[in-house]
C-alpha cells in the first residue's frame, strides 16, 4: 500500500469557546476577531516541516489541498505548497517521495492556469506529481468563489478535459468550451511524466463521481472524516460500480483519508490526542450542510437518493451527524479517528484497508490544535511502528499500481531513518 | 376549487427546451411567473382564474419540466428568449404579467426585453436589484427552518401553516424536498451569488403600467427595494402591505386579491 502524509494546515489556536454562536467556521468566522497572521507564519512553516519530516521518514507521498475562508485549512492554492515541497525534497535528496496535490479545485480556477501549475510542479520535482482533480466542496467553490452551484460539476468536467488535452496535445488547438474559450492553446511547460502525471479524483460520496472514474479508468479518493466503518457503504458501492463497468478490483483504484494518532499505549494515545480530536470535529468541522451542498450542487438523482435513504446515509456518521455532543472517546469508538498504540493503529488500519480494498491510504497525523512537537512525535512513531507494516500490504498480490508516478513505482519498502527533528 | 388545470407542452426551439405551462380559468389571458421555490398553484392563482385564463410557465428544471433541462439553458438571456417563444406559441400579443420574487425579476426582464408584449405588470416582492446597505438574504444558503422564518412573518398563521404542510408519506416528502432544492438551484443559476444581473440597466425599457407590491416586513428582500423598482419603471405605483413578510399571496391574500384585481381591471 502507498501511504501519504496529508496535511490540512489548520489554524491551531482557536479559543476554548469557539465557535460559540458563529453559524459556521467557514466564511462566517471573522478574521479580525480570531486570526493572527504572525501565528499563521508559524503554522505554514510547521506544516511544511511536518510534511518534510514524513518525507524523510519513508512515507510514499506528501499531500496538500485547497480550501478557502476558514480556519480548518487555508491552503488557498495547494500548488504554492506543492512547489515548495518539490524544491525542498529535491534539495534533501528525497526524490523517492511523490507529491500528492489533492488538489487544486478545478471548478473555481482557470483550467489553463491549473494545467500550467501542475506542469511546473512535475517539472520542478522531476516527475513526482500526482495530480488531484477535485470537484471541490460547495462552500469553497460556490460560497467562497461565487461559482453557480448548478454549473459546478459541468465546470469541473470541462476543466478536467481541458487540462488533460493541454498536457498532451502535440498541436495547437482551439478550446471553444462553455466555460473556457481559448483560440490557441500551447501549454508551456508540459509535465515530465509521459503522457501526463497520474491523476486522482477526490470526492465525497457522490455516485456520479464513481461512474466518472470507472468510465475513464481514474482512481478515486474518498475523503471522509467519519472513518473506515462509515466508508463501507461508499466503497462497497464504488466497487460494485467498478464491476458493473467491467473494471477489475485493483485496490490501487481507491484511496481513503484517515485521521490517526499514535502513542505508546491506547490509554496514553487517547489522553494525548483527545483534545485535538475534539478541536477538529467541534471547531474546524463546524460546517453546515447548506454550505457544503448549496441547491444545484448535487445532481437531482443523487439528491433524491440521499433524501429517500434518510438522513444518516452512511449509518455510522456523515455531514448530517451532529458532532457537538460526541466526545473524543465516542469518535475513537466509532473509528472516526484511529487513535491508539502502534499495534492498535496497525491492526485497525490494516483491517480497514483490506475491508475497503484500498491501495492508497492518506493519513492526517497533524490535526486540529495539535502543536508542532506533538505532530512530529506522532509522525515519527507512526513512521517507525506502523508505516513499514502498511507498506507491505498488497505486495503479495499481483496488482500493479498504474496510478503512481512511473519512476517511483518499483521502490522497495524503505526502512525509515530515525529522525532527529 | 372549480377550475380544472391542464399542463400544455410547448416545444421551444431555443435551447431545445420542452416548456410546460399550467393553464386554467376563463377570460382574457394572464401570465403568472412563479418564485424560486418552484411552481405552486395556490389560492392566489386560483383566484386569478376566476377572471382570467392563467398561463403559468414552469421554470426550466422545475414543476412538470425535465429536471436536467436546466443544463441546456446557459444564460439569463437564453431564459428570456425562451419566455418570448412561449408567449409566441400561446399567441400572447400583449397581456398582463404577474411575477412573485424570482418570478417578479423575470417579469421585469421580459417586460424590458419586449415592452410591447406586457400590457400591465404586477410584481410581488421581486428580487433583481441590489443595495449594499440592504443585502438580499442568502436564501439558498439557509437551513430549512431559517428559510421559512425568512419567508414568512407569522409562521403560526393558518394560511402559512397550510402553505408549509408536507405530505404524510416520507417518500413524497423526499420528492417534494428534492424538487424544492432543485428549483432553488435551477432558478439560482440566474441570480447566484448576488441577484443583480443587469436588470438595473434594462428596466428603463419597461412600458407596462406596473403595480409594485411589498410585504412591509419582508426579511428576504427588504421593502425599501419597492422605491428602487418604482424609480426605474416609469409608470409604476407602490403598495406596501403591513404586517406581512416576503409572500403576501399567502400571508395577506385578503388584502392582495382585491388590490391586484382593482389594478388589473382599471
Amino acid at each position: 500500500m502507498k501511504v501519504t502524509m496529508f496535511h490540512f494546515m489548520p489554524y491551531r489556536d482557536l479559543p476554548e469557546d469557539f465557535p460559540g454562536k458563529l453559524p459556521s467556521a467557514w466564511v462566517d468566522t471573522p478574521w479580525w476577531q480570531y486570526g493572527d497572521a504572525n501565528k499563521v507564519t508559524d503554522y505554514y512553516n510547521w506544516s511544511i516541516d511536518e510534511l518534510m519530516l514524513a518525507a524523510r521518514l519513508g512515507f510514499d507521498a506528501i499531500g496538500t489541498n485547497e480550501h478557502h475562508q476558514n480556519p480548518y485549512g487555508f491552503m488557498c492554492n495547494p500548488n504554492l505548497f506543492g512547489a515548495t515541497l518539490a524544491k525542498l525534497t529535491n534539495d534533501q535528496g528525497l526524490d523517492q517521495v511523490a507529491l500528492l496535490q489533492l488538489g487544486a479545485t478545478i471548478s473555481s480556477s482557470p483550467p489553463v492556469r491549473l494545467a500550467e501549475e501542475y506542469a511546473v510542479i512535475d517539472c520542478l520535482s522531476g516527475g513526482r506529481l500526482i495530480a488531484g482533480l477535485p470537484t471541490g466542496l460547495g462552500n469553497d467553490v460556490s460560497v467562497s468563489n461565487g461559482i453557480t452551484p448548478m454549473e459546478h460539476r459541468e465546470r469541473w468536467r470541462e476543466g478536467v478535459d481541458f487540462i488533460l488535452k493541454a498536457w498532451t496535445a502535440k498541436e495547437f488547438f482551439a478550446w471553444n468550451g462553455k466555460y473556457t474559450q481559448l483560440p490557441k492553446v500551447n501549454l508551456w511547460p508540459r509535465p515530465v511524466q509521459d503522457p501526463h502525471p497520474p491523476v486522482v479524483i477526490p470526492g465525497a460520496a457522490s455516485s456520479s463521481t464513481w461512474d466518472y472514474c470507472h468510465d475513464r479508468n481514474f482512481p478515486y479518493a474518498y475523503l471522509s472524516y467519519f472513518g473506515g466503518k462509515s466508508a463501507y457503504n461508499v466503497l462497497d458501492r464504488f466497487w460494485d460500480r467498478a464491476a458493473a463497468k467491467g473494471r477489475d478490483a485493483n485496490p490501487y483504484r481507491a484511496s481513503f483519508l484517515q485521521i490517526v494518532g499514535v502513542a505508546e499505549t491506547d490509554r496514553k494515545a487517547e489522553e494525548t490526542f483527545a483534545k485535538h480530536v475534539e478541536y477538529f470535529y467541534h471547531k474546524l468541522l463546524h460546517l453546515p450542510l447548506y454550505y457544503i451542498n448549496p441547491p444545484g450542487n448535487a445532481d437531482y438523482k443523487s439528491l433524491l437518493n440521499i433524501l429517500m435513504s434518510g438522513t444518516n446515509m452512511l449509518q455510522i456518521g456523515d455531514f448530517t451527524t451532529d458532532l457537538k455532543p460526541l466526545k473524543a472517546r465516542d469518535m475513537i469508538e466509532k473509528e472516526f479517528v484511529v487513535v491508539g498504540s502502534p499495534a492498535t493503529v496497525r491492526d485497525k488500519l490494516e483491517a480497514m484497508a483490506k475491508r475497503l480494498n484500498i491501495g492508497h491510504l492518506m493519513v492526517a497525523l497533524q490535526f486540529g490544535s495539535m502543536p508542532h512537537a506533538l505532530a512530529n512525535q506522532n509522525i515519527e512513531l507512526f513512521a517507525r511502528e506502523v508505516l513499514p507494516h502498511l507498506q507491505k500490504l498488497w505486495e503479495d498480490q499481483p496488482w500493479e499500481n498504474h496510478w503512481w508516478p512511473k519512476k517511483l513505482r518499483k521502490r522497495p519498502v524503505r526502512q525509515p531513518e530515525l529522525a532527529t527533528a | 376549487m372549480g377550475t380544472t388545470a391542464i399542463v400544455k407542452t410547448i416545444p421551444v426551439r431555443h435551447c431545445n427546451f420542452e416548456a410546460k405551462v399550467k393553464t386554467a380559468g376563463s377570460g382574457p389571458p394572464l401570465v403568472y411567473l412563479h418564485a424560486a421555490g418552484g411552481p405552486i398553484w395556490d389560492p392566489f392563482v386560483e383566484g386569478l382564474c376566476e377572471h382570467y385564463t392563467v398561463y403559468a410557465p414552469h421554470h426550466p428544471g422545475t414543476g412538470e419540466t425535465a429536471r436536467e433541462s436546466i443544463h441546456s439553458v446557459g444564460s439569463l438571456w437564453d431564459l428570456v428568449l425562451i419566455y418570448e417563444e412561449i408567449f409566441d406559441a400561446l399567441n400572447l400579443k400583449s397581456v398582463p404579467v404577474i411575477g412573485t420574487s424570482f418570478g417578479g425579476m423575470m417579469a421585469c426582464e421580459f417586460a424590458a426585453h419586449r415592452p410591447e408584449r406586457v400590457s400591465k405588470m404586477v410584481v410581488l416582492d421581486p428580487i433583481g436589484l441590489w443595495r449594499d446597505d440592504a443585502p438580499v438574504a442568502p436564501y439558498m444558503l439557509m437551513p430549512p427552518e431559517r428559510l421559512v422564518a425568512t419567508l414568512y412573518k407569522h409562521l403560526d398563521s393558518p394560511p402559512v401553516r397550510a402553505a408549509l404542510q408536507m405530505p404524510s408519506d416520507p417518500k413524497d416528502v423526499a420528492v417534494v424536498t428534492a424538487d424544492l432544492v432543485w428549483a432553488l438551484g435551477a432558478t439560482g443559476k440566474f441570480v447566484w451569488p448576488i441577484p443583480d444581473k443587469g436588470l438595473n440597466k434594462r428596466m428603463h425599457r419597461i412600458k407596462a403600467p406596473t403595480l409594485i407590491v411589498w410585504g412591509e416586513d419582508d426579511a428576504l428582500v427588504s421593502s425599501i427595494y419597492a422605491k428602487e423598482f418604482a424609480a426605474r419603471i416609469a409608470n409604476s405605483q407602490i403598495e406596501i402591505i403591513k404586517d406581512c413578510g416576503h409572500v403576501p399571496q399567502v400571508e395577506r391574500l385578503e388584502i392582495l386579491k382585491p388590490m391586484v384585481e382593482k389594478f388589473l381591471s382599471a
